[in-house]
């Protein structure tokens, strides 16, 4: 299995991720500057957390329109695991690959801690090293993670099986505790907590570990 | 170009004096420009022209020392070819002015001091004083003052995991917001700032010049009056994301071979970074202008080199090699423009728009500014304060949970949750803030490095030498207590207006006290900064000499932290008691004193007790630790039971002291430690001549000490989470 992470200007959690895919898949993890445009010979796409173009305008707006963006979206269309965390999931929504948007957190403030999240759908390539209705610990670090869709919408992706992840205590705002949100197909995840922060005990937990090692597991077979 | 009248040179913050020595280095009357160049080069910030004489006494070496003050940061060898690099640096009076962009600016800035010198910045933190929370502006600053940390601290992906936030009336007009960020180099690739090469190319690197921050330095030299805040257009605007590039574009170009010499443009700007780099280099440098890339039209000379535009770099490049460098820059969407050249004329030539505008010698401007030996008046000593003559309270264990949920007690969860202080994937587990000593893992090894930020600025007002010590001392032990071996410390000296000799006598007090501490404690200075006129009408703070301290554990795996681990496990005292409540915590909050004198540190106590701590957490004999500061015993013990939810059950060995005295008294070199095995523990005490007893054990969910009585572990937690956001939460307060 080849993965990699797209680098933005002012991504900064490239590295972690790296780290962390790294860790359950054993061989190096690339990183693609956001001005290439061959994703060809990667089965997972990657989109870190951090502060594209400084979310100087709308969080993910500038980056979603990078020259990288064009391919992840036929890597998506293609049906191969595209996976965005936090800033990562901005661009995602903002690229259109996700429903929905991130708006401000509801108490204005950037905010970073571990929060309890329920995991909603454990049948996914993403999910897979958990049980459905199982909790887990991941951070959270961010100002603008406050999930929004229309009524529609919600009604649609919650029918679709499309909510991964939802907050025990919601820390932002999000509709119906959202915390990380599939496409229809299944094969792009976006959220707002960070698993990849959460892989080795000496930093806290391992509660993200099992989705690494599950995306690993499910992309080989 | 107009006359230089004494009106113009009073503006310019020189003194007659000091335009004498100007008239004299220059053989002639300078122009406007070269004025401008030398008032900021001369300033207190720049040339610390108060304080040299004072600072060059402080300890600045040992064998792990790769570099000491005098450079943009210290260096210290943490083995394996590891440098560490860091500073701590103020921006107090920008901060207060414009809270949100005086506290980013001063993060920003110092990250550049440690990326500059070729590391990759790992951690910050942030020792911050306001006003009383009563007063008008203190809501208003720390909304600011905090969100501007975190608005470019989580920006940079550089996690923010300590420092210290209190409230003192001192601080009413003039808060202190001093920023500290330690970087990771490859001690074989260390970057200076010495220019060499005549005819290399100078090239400026970053964001464009406008005309923010103009003068900069010159207002953070001076005292602040009521019409201060006018002074708004002189704080300059930070952009993260631009330092983000310049971060990445620097460390880039720093695996190449092509930098000679490298600067930041902190205060002073363009004018600082070069004389520096040139003076340091001992050669001259042609500037051309017209090159310098603008933001705004029509720059006039002056207002380039006065500029302190943030995110701008100053490189000496070797010749050749700026085709690739260019490269590097652009990939980052970074201007890239050679505006000077290395010459060995020993002088500084500007020119603009083809003529010459200004001239200077770089030596004399540069190395022989003034150094004032101030008049100062030695702090009085107090008089004695016997435990007797302070009143019990009531309730002891009330007063605990006062002193937890007081302003200055009382969790600052609600501050350091604002800043990512997990990003980079190394901020361990028990070194997360809220603990003694922040810890991050050296990437990729078992290592880590322990940091923590550290002032009683009550002690030093009442004895600047004890006061200087202890500051230096509880760094040591919040690093000590992790297992960390303390290695060097950076000093933020924050004082009043150094021509009153009171508060001349006090910065002289408190740089010996530090002097003390740091050859005592092997621990030496590596950098540091002064901030002085921190007064608002005559005013001034208590003096807060800041001190950032850095330790180092081989073993990551050792490390402990301050939460109770285990019921049963038994609680042991490290350290003697004598019940000293002179300018204690209890003091100020229950019996709203100040009085007494400040506690003695016995800096021999402080190694020892220090060297056997580290040893027997190393050694496994400790499962968590706490050191002692304000609130004394009965505070540490609170703080280790709320960290984990765990109760215990403490005897009372106050025996002749009375018991508030013992619960509240602030004795230097303490530490709380629990262990399996206290038999043990209290043997290997007694045998390294350490003063140990075991005062209780880890048990349920209370927190019980006989005489005193009991308290549940989660409403002390609850009163002791509560009184941050209740404040910043005020309906009176409209975030805007």
């Amino acid at each position: 299995m080849k993965a990699c992470v797209i680098v933005f200007p002012a991504s900064n959690c490239d590295r972690d991720m790296k780290v962390a895919l790294e860790r359950s898949l054993g061989s190096p993890v690339d990183m693609v500057w956001h001005r290439e445009t061959d994703l060809s010979g990667y089965d997972l796409v990657t989109i870190p957390g951090g502060f594209s173009y400084g979310d100087y305008l709308r969080c993910g707006a500038m980056a979603a329109r990078s020259p990288i963006m064009a391919e992840v979206v036929k890597h998506a269309q293609r049906g191969a695991p595209v996976l965005g965390i936090c800033n990562g999931f901005q661009v995602l929504c903002e690229s259109g690959l996700l429903p929905g948007v991130l708006m401000r957190n509801a108490h204005l403030k950037f905010i970073c801690k571990d929060v309890s999240l329920k995991v909603e759908n454990a049948n996914t390539i993403f999910t897979s090293g958990y049980s459905s209705g199982e909790v887990v610990t991941y951070p959270v670090a961010h100002h603008d993670g406050n999930y929004f869709t229309d009524a529609e919408t919600l009604k649609a992706i919650e029918g679709n099986g499309q909510v991964a992840f939802r907050y025990v205590n919601n820390p932002n705002g999000s509709i119906n505790d959202i915390a990380g949100v599939l496409n229809k197909a299944g094969n792009v995840l976006g959220m707002m907590p960070h698993p990849e922060r959460l892989v080795d005990p000496l930093l806290g937990g391992i509660d993200g570990k099992p989705m690494f090692d599950g995306l690993v597991k499910s992309l080989a077979a | 170009m107009s006359a230089i009248t004494p009106e113009i040179v009073a503006e310019h913050g020189l003194s007659e004096d000091e335009y004498k020595m100007v008239l004299e280095i220059m053989g002639r009357e300078p122009n406007i420009n070269e004025l401008g160049i030398f008032s900021v080069m001369w300033s207190e910030h720049c040339s610390y022209k108060s304080s040299k004489k004072w600072l060059k006494t402080l300890p600045t070496k040992a064998p792990w020392v790769i570099c000491g003050p005098g450079e943009n940061a210290g260096i210290i060898d943490i083995g394996d070819d590891d440098a560490i690099i860091f500073k701590m640096e103020s921006h107090n009076h920008p901060s207060y002015i414009e809270p949100y962009q005086g506290a980013a600016t001063g993060v920003g800035g110092i990250m550049r001091d440690v990326f500059t010198m070729g590391a990759r910045p790992i951690a910050n933190l942030n020792a911050l004083r306001f006003g009383v929370p009563e007063h008008p502006k203190t809501r208003h600053l720390v909304h600011g003052v905090v969100e501007g940390i975190g608005g470019y601290g989580n920006c940079m992906g550089v996690p923010t995991v300590g420092g210290e936030v209190e409230f003192d009336a001192s601080y009413d007009g003039n808060i202190l917001v001093n920023a500290m960020c330690v970087g990771l180099a490859d001690a074989k690739n260390i970057f200076y700032c010495a220019a060499a090469g005549i005819g290399n190319p100078v090239v400026y690197v970053g964001s464009k010049t406008g005309r923010d921050g103009i003068h900069g330095a010159t207002m953070a030299s001076t005292e602040f009056t009521a019409d201060t805040e006018e002074k708004r257009p002189t704080v300059q605007v930070g952009d993260p994301f631009t330092e983000k590039l310049l971060l990445e574009a620097c460390l880039e170009l720093m695996q190449t071979d092509a930098i000679v010499a490298i600067q930041d443009m902190g205060a002073a700007g363009l004018t600082s970074s070069s004389f520096e780099m040139a003076s340091s280099g001992g050669v001259g440098i042609d500037m051309n202008l017209d090159n310098v890339p603008q933001r705004e039209e029509n720059m006039t000379p002056y207002e380039m080199m006065l500029s302190e535009s943030q995110e701008r770099m100053l490189m000496v490049l070797k010749p050749g090699k700026e085709e690739m460098a260019k490269a590097i820059f652009e990939k980052w969407e970074l201007d890239f423009s050679i505006i000077g050249t290395i010459t060995n004329t020993g002088r500084m030539r500007l020119f603009h728009g083809g003529e010459v505008v200004a001239d200077l010698p770089i030596n004399p401007l540069a190395q022989a500014s003034p150094e004032y030996d101030r008049p100062y008046v030695p702090t009085p000593k107090r008089a004695p304060l016997a435990p007797g003559d302070v009143k019990a309270p009531a309730d002891c264990m009330a007063t605990i949970k006062a002193l937890v949920s007081s302003p200055n007690g009382c969790s600052k969860r609600w501050v350091w949750e604002q800043y990512d202080h997990m990003v980079m994937g190394d901020t361990t587990g028990l070194g997360r803030p809220g603990g003694d000593a922040a810890m991050v893992r050296i990437h990729g090894s078992q290592k880590a490095i322990a940091m923590s930020s550290d002032v009683t600025p009550r002690y030093v007002f009442a004895d600047p030498v004890e006061g200087g010590r202890q500051a230096v001392a509880e760094t040591y032990r919040n690093i000590s207590a992790t297992g960390a071996l303390p290695m060097a410390i950076t000093d933020n000296m924050n004082f009043g207006n150094p021509q009153r000799p009171e508060i001349m006598g006090q910065f002289v007090g408190a740089v010996q006290g530090i002097g003390e501490a740091c050859i005592a404690l092997d621990y030496p200075v590596v950098s540091g900064n002064v901030s002085l006129y921190n007064e608002t009408n005559g005013q001034g703070i208590l003096p807060t000499p800041t001190i950032g301290g850095v330790g180092v554990i081989q073993d990551v795996s050792k490390a402990v932290g301050m939460g109770f681990v285990a019921q049963g496990e038994a609680i042991v005292l490290i350290g003697a008691t004598a019940g000293h409540l002179g300018c204690s915590q209890y003091l100020a909050e229950i019996e709203g004193r100040k009085d007494g004198p400040a506690p003695h540190v016995d800096l021999v106590a402080e190694r020892k007790n220090g060297d056997f701590v580290r040893g027997q957490i190393l050694a496994g004999a400790i499962t968590a630790c706490h050191d002692l500061s304000s609130g004394g015993l009965g505070v540490g013990l609170a703080e280790m039971a709320m960290k984990s939810g765990l109760g215990a059950d403490v005897e009372d060995q106050s025996g002749e002291l009375p018991l508030h005295a013992w619960l509240f008294g602030e004795d230097q070199a303490r530490y709380l430690a629990t262990t399996k095995d206290a038999g043990a523990l209290l043997a290997a005490a007694k045998a390294a001549g350490v003063v140990a007893s075991q005062i209780g054990i880890v048990d349920g969910k209370d927190l019980t000490i006989a005489g005193a009585g009991t308290i549940s572990v989660s409403k002390l937690s609850d009163a002791h989470e509560k009184w941050m956001p209740d404040y910043m939460a005020h309906p009176d307060f409209e975030v805007g």
